[in-house]
């Protein structure tokens, strides 16, 4: 007699109103087993594992766990049942401590008195064990994300979970926490927990995982050994058609200077100097790629020539005419694009519709306006125009900006930055959190506006993109320029070492690589 | 001057007044701050109190006990308490709003009660009230004796259930599942808690305790009840909350602050100083409003005021 897989998810199928997240899906986990569950956003696989946790309620399938039918009717009903999940925001209180949120929701052995002296011990022991150093002590705001993680992971083992799901738990880490992160896993499965993986990081899912279920459209495309695949063959299943991994970049056809910047000083939110002394020029048709660790000053330069943050000192010129006292209105005159970082906060209002969105910039004029009113049906065709022409996947124009996928809201940014053929294009982390099908749909663009002649910033902390899509990198490292490469002459390693800060080109070195 | 002054401030009598006056203040204050850190902002202390207090004083003139109008006074809080819970915890409805419509319909409501209750002559008729209780052993003390031990009963009870509070907060399951709720109710929802039952039970706990503080107003204190007797406690409840920092030993030190300063007024009014009376009535105001000036930013709970919806992303 076999035994029967540790969990069984059979034909699970979850509507909303006017979606089907979940379509008939199947698959099973061993213990002891990392399995991976890769989909593009939206592909249903935080649904899916939602209806694991006893989130909510699937419309029809099964799930069984130990070969026993279980039904969920919250997530006190999956915790009961060894079932533990690490959600992609962290579901930590932060003023309180770890060890009492850790306990949180649980008996007290001292019921109704709590009893943190014995569940720290506990706590600690948990994190010896997994090497999961935690301090049940130190307050949850005071931690690191990647501290705060562990916290989760701990919060879920202490409640005796054998199955484990964590949703995108690497979207939030460093290189070096990442590392640790699988570490910690490898250790769970060991000890023969089963890890539910969700990502959408071919990479990552080629390192961690032993078997990998593919969510497309919320149905599962497949269930392949990682062993047995390859990460062509997954982003082929997870898309739907082939993927290119190498663009096929034609030679920069480089033509005037637009952007000059000279001794460049920016100050940061905390009043520290955040951009030291930065000189560079970029020009026509040249993608100049910024790489560091997050924080280590690219977003105030971006902000700096975006004109959204003054300078402390030194200068900036676009199509040579120097910026002294920078309005953000500038832009408009000057055709800069900007891509923000944050595109949910700063660039664009959730709760205005997608053609509002569109014509944020340019509302105030010509046909969008006249003599002070609103052109409706010019910016509804404009909308019309634009979400055909960047493929954007909305109902319609008149949906708010929050109901759009992240991958969609970032085309409508896109749509309304690059409409104008703009001069200069700002692009900072334009494909952070968006999944394979939207990254190449904007890395695309870009190669397009580089072709037809703009001047592009592209600031990224992945290594691998940066030095794909750019002509010249610069590494900055706390606001300095630590090195300007041309992606084929240089290692990653090397870059590794100059992000670090622990390497730094000579003043004439970086001279013969100023364009 | 000086002499009078050293009369003024060292004299058992305001010490006496201070600890009296508090503690209807303490009362609703710790009603406040435990649906407070459960997320729920209650600026409707002042109304829950008004129905406490003109609810014991009608049910302790009728059947004249003031046990049972005290027992009355916790059933109407409880379901005052009950009332905002449905409004702003089911139907999540903006809960300052929501708070001071329950405030306005309360003033409304007991005046037109009591005009039902009593008739129109306001103020006539006194009502039995709870008697002074003088702790055996410690009351016959010299000098702190008839100071502090010879109150009502409530005025021992406020500071020893401020005491439970905090014990309740920081050493129960409880207390962690009502501080996690206030802070970050989603993640105590995916930890099992039902973050709508620890808002309902704090929400009319918040009820009762106003409730109790009326009373102590009417049928302790005053004998009687009129149109807008709290004048404005409940909302200087609410105050001491924020300056006590959302603890419940700062909210006791912030209510003994402004019960002092009330008593400070009464005892200068006593004392026949040359200052226009309205000057002094109006200093325990001006000392809350001081108080929240100097305070600058008491951090509440980060999901304080905000409605939660179960369930959803």
């Amino acid at each position: 007699m076999t035994t029967p897989p540790f969990l069984q998810i059979e034909e699970i199928t979850k509507t909303f109103p006017g979606v089907v997240a979940n379509d008939k899906v199947s698959f099973d986990v061993a213990a002891g087993e990392i399995h991976a569950l890769l989909g593009e956003n939206g592909a249903g696989k935080t649904t899916l594992v939602s209806t694991l946790y006893g989130l909510h309620r699937p419309d029809s399938g099964r799930i069984r766990l130990r070969g026993k039918e279980i039904t969920l009717r919250s997530s006190r009903d999956a915790i009961a049942l060894g079932i533990g999940m690490v959600h992609q925001h962290f579901m930590l209180v932060q003023p309180l401590t770890v060890a009492e949120n850790i306990v949180l929701g649980m008996r007290s052995p001292r019921e109704p008195l709590l009893s943190l002296g014995p569940a720290s011990q506990e706590i600690e022991r948990l994190s010896r064990t997994y090497g999961l150093e935690v301090d049940p002590a130190a307050q949850v705001w005071q931690l690191s994300v990647g501290m705060q993680q562990r916290v989760e992971i701990v919060k879920a083992l202490y409640r005796g979970a054998d199955l484990l799901i964590l949703d995108e738990p690497t979207a939030v880490l460093t290189p070096q926490e990442i590392h640790e992160l699988f570490n910690v896993l490898r250790r769970l499965k060991a000890e023969g927990h089963a890890v539910i993986f969700i990502s959408h990081k071919l990479d990552e899912v080629m390192a961690i995982s032993d078997r990998v279920t593919v969510l497309r459209d919320g149905r599962v495309v497949n269930t392949v050994a990682t062993a047995g695949t390859d990460k062509a063959a997954l982003a082929r299943m997870m898309v739907g058609r082939e993927v290119l991994f190498q663009f096929d970049k034609p030679p920069a056809q480089l033509g005037d200077a637009v952007l000059n910047v000279r001794d460049l000083c920016v100050m940061g939110d905390r009043r520290q100097m955040a951009v030291r002394d930065v000189s560079f020029d970029l020009r026509r048709g040249e993608i100049l790629g910024v790489a560091g660790v997050d924080g280590n000053g690219q977003s105030e330069l971006v902000e700096a020539i975006a004109g959204l943050r003054p300078a402390a000192s030194g200068q900036i010129s676009i199509n040579g005419r120097a910026l002294a006292a920078f309005q953000p209105s500038d832009l408009l005159d000057l055709n800069v694009a900007h891509i923000p970082q944050d595109r949910q906060r700063v660039g664009l209002v959730m709760d205005f519709s997608v053609s509002e969105n569109l014509v944020a910039r340019l509302f105030s004029l010509l046909p969008f306006a006249r003599s002070g009113f609103l052109q409706w049906k010019a910016i509804r065709e404009n909308a019309d125009g634009r979400i055909k022409e960047f493929d954007i996947r909305a109902p319609n124009s008149e949906v708010k900006a929050r109901s759009l996928s992240g991958g969609n809201q970032q085309k409508v940014i896109l749509a309304r930055e690059l409409s104008r053929a703009p001069d200069l294009i700002l692009a900072s982390q334009p494909t952070r959190g968006l999944d394979v099908g939207a990254t190449e749909f904007v890395e695309g663009r870009l190669l397009e506006q580089r072709a037809r002649g703009a001047a592009i910033i592209y600031v990224s902390t992945e290594l691998e993109e940066i030095l794909s899509l750019s002509d010249r990198v610069m590494v900055l490292h706390r606001g300095e320029i630590m090195g300007m490469v041309r992606p084929g002459e240089v290692t990653e390693e090397e870059m590794g070492l100059m992000m670090a800060g622990e390497k730094r080109m000579t003043a004439q070195e970086m001279e013969a690589r100023q364009s | 001057m000086l002499e009078t002054l050293q009369q003024l401030l060292w004299s058992g009598d305001l010490i006496y007044a201070t600890l009296r006056l508090t503690t209807p203040l303490l009362f609703a204050a710790l009603g406040g701050l435990m649906c407070e850190r459960a997320g729920v902002l209650n600026i409707g202390l002042e109304g829950m109190m008004l129905g406490g207090a003109l609810t014991a004083y009608v049910v302790a003139l009728r059947m004249g006990n003031p046990w049972l109008g005290i027992l009355a006074a916790l059933f109407v809080g409880a379901i005052t308490g009950l009332l905002f819970a449905v409004v702003v915890v089911t139907f999540r409805a903006n809960q300052i709003v929501s708070a001071v419509g329950m405030n306005i319909l309360m003033l409304g409501l007991t005046g037109v009660a009591l005009r039902a209750a009593v008739g129109l002559s306001i103020g006539q008729s006194p009502a039995p009230t709870i008697p002074i209780w003088e702790i055996p052993g410690l009351a016959g003390l010299p000098l702190i004796g008839p100071v502090l031990f010879a109150h009502l009963p409530f005025v021992y009870l406020v500071f020893v259930l401020a005491g439970a509070m905090a014990f309740i907060f920081y050493r129960t399951t409880w207390g962690l599942a009502i501080r996690a709720v206030g802070e970050n109710p989603r993640a105590a929802e995916t930890v099992g808690i039902d973050v709508i039952r620890v808002r309902y039970a704090t929400v009319v706990w918040s009820g009762i305790f106003a409730a109790v503080g009326g009373a102590i107003l009417s049928i302790g204190y005053l004998n009687t009840f009129q149109e807008g007797l709290t004048a404005g406690r409940g909302f200087i409840a609410f105050s001491a909350i924020i300056f006590g920092r959302y603890t419940p030993l700062g909210t006791l030190l912030a209510s003994l602050l402004f019960g002092f300063t009330d008593a400070l007024q009464l005892r200068i009014q006593a004392f026949g100083v040359q200052i226009p009376y309205q000057f002094l009535v109006v200093l325990p105001y001006i000392v809350t409003l001081l108080a929240l000036f100097v305070a600058g930013r008491s951090k509440g709970p980060a999901a304080s005021g905000l409605p939660y919806a179960p369930g959803e992303e």
